[in-house]
């Protein structure tokens, strides 16, 4: 099981380290908070079992909570996330035939399926993130605009990492 | 019972995201209770070296700024120190007891971790427990207010930055002694709010705010910042007022951790009353 998942337990620490000592000290404007590491749940293989997949989530989550003194609040918006990620994929289209080694990402599913798949998912945390760290509706208004602002940055950082460290499939 | 343990069997992914969920929530609503449990003086002995580590070396990049704000109040302090000397040479007999009645003691800390863009922002510094540190201690910066201990583990603590919605202090305006709560309603980190100032009196654009002291926390008179935008609802009562922070929150280095030594007996004595 380490061999399989080896490359995501990697993803998982690089992900963390970027966002807890990079991405938490961006500020623009004050709305945009950009939670690159929810690349991590993306990526999870598609035959990752459910259990494995709201698990490795709600670890992230806690992982950037500890560093960041919001106890829970990173952790409740992943597992969510991490919930609606087999819908997301059926509709986004699921793969004809897992053939064993097709994985979510642009090189394998195209860039219209992983935009597809990635605005759903990351819009739905962002929501999730900023309803949870509000906790309350008078402040709807603020949580749209942050779901909006934050979830639209993370999405176009997830692109570009996307494309850097695609690997070409033989 | 077989059959609801086939039934939670055949359900297993929602119920665990349920759980899950739970989990999440309840460490959210019993932050407090979570902040003084084993676990949580574990992550922070993890965070807390790895922060220190990276703030030992980004450090190297604000020296120069560092070292422009430490002089900057030196000199302030200087100038606060002859005045006192002045004032005093028409005494005959002088008594010099630096420690009598001391209410308020200093130890300089530095910031290891801190966030803005959030709704709710935390600020680590490197000194806890073992440096005398406990919860509910002021802390400012050389240009102002900055927060109060809400957490603390053996070498490390967490402060609640004023960037956070549930910081609520005691501020006033300085020039008119009028009372106000200090609030932050999220958005621009520069920008923060002042309500509960009656709208009878007259108020300038640029009046400092300053802290109370009568939270048991703050001494009186730390700068909080300067009144930029004056509003009022016609048919309120009191103003809300938009301010700037003294402090740039956004680019902390060096702070000062504020212990009152009269805290317990003020609190003691308003417990008193409530008892009544």
């Amino acid at each position: 099981m380490t061999k399989a998942y080896g490359k995501d337990i990697l993803r998982f620490v690089i992900l963390v380290v970027l966002q807890v000592f990079i991405l938490d000290h961006i500020n623009l404007g004050g709305y945009i908070n950009p939670s690159l590491y929810v690349l991590f749940i993306l990526l999870l293989p598609f035959e990752t079992p459910g259990w494995l997949l709201l698990v490795s989530s709600f670890l992230i989550g806690f992982s950037i909570d500890s560093f960041g003194n919001t106890t829970g609040l990173h952790a409740g918006a992943s597992v969510f996330m991490a919930f609606l990620r087999p819908w997301a994929v059926r509709l986004a289209g699921a793969p004809a035939e897992y053939e064993g080694n097709l994985k979510p990402g642009i090189a394998d599913m195209g860039f219209r399926w992983f935009f597809g798949y990635t605005l759903v998912l990351v819009m739905a945390h962002q929501f999730a993130l900023s309803m949870l760290e509000a906790f309350r509706f008078a402040e709807i208004g603020y949580v749209l605009l942050r779901t909006l602002a934050g979830g639209a940055f993370t999405i176009v950082l997830i692109i570009i990492a996307e494309y850097l460290f695609m690997s070409k499939r033989k | 019972m077989r059959h609801i343990l086939a039934f939670i069997w055949k359900h297993n992914f929602f119920f665990l995201f349920v759980l899950l969920e739970v989990v999440a929530i309840i460490l959210m609503a019993n932050r407090s209770f979570y902040q003084r449990s084993v676990l949580s003086n574990a992550t922070d002995y993890v965070t807390g070296s790895a922060y220190s580590t990276w703030s030992g070396i980004t450090s190297y990049f604000n020296l120069k700024r560092d070292n422009q704000l430490l002089a900057e109040e030196n000199a302030r302090l200087h100038r606060i120190l002859t005045r006192e000397q002045l004032s005093s040479d028409t005494l005959t007999h002088m008594v010099e007891d630096t420690v009598f009645n001391l209410q308020y003691t200093y130890v300089d800390a530095v910031v290891i971790s801190n966030s803005t863009n959030r709704r709710d922002n935390y600020i680590m510094l490197n000194k806890g427990i073992r440096q005398g540190i406990e919860r509910d201690m002021a802390v400012i910066s050389p240009a102002g207010v900055v927060g109060t201990v809400v957490s603390v583990s053996e070498n490390f603590s967490w402060v609640m930055s004023l960037l956070n919605k549930h910081s609520k202090i005691s501020g006033r305006i300085q020039r008119l002694n009028q009372m106000g709560t200090v609030v932050w309603e999220g958005g621009n980190p520069a920008v923060g709010t002042l309500h509960d100032i009656p709208a009878h009196v007259k108020i300038n654009k640029g009046d400092t705010i300053t802290t109370s002291g009568f939270s048991h926390i703050f001494p009186e008179g730390i700068s909080i910042g300067y009144v930029e935008e004056i509003n009022i609802k016609s048919g309120d009562h009191f103003y809300t007022i938009h301010f700037r922070f003294s402090a740039d929150l956004n680019s902390l280095r060096h702070v000062y951790i504020i212990k009152n030594q009269f805290r317990e007996e003020q609190e003691e004595l308003r417990k008193n009353i409530i008892n009544d």
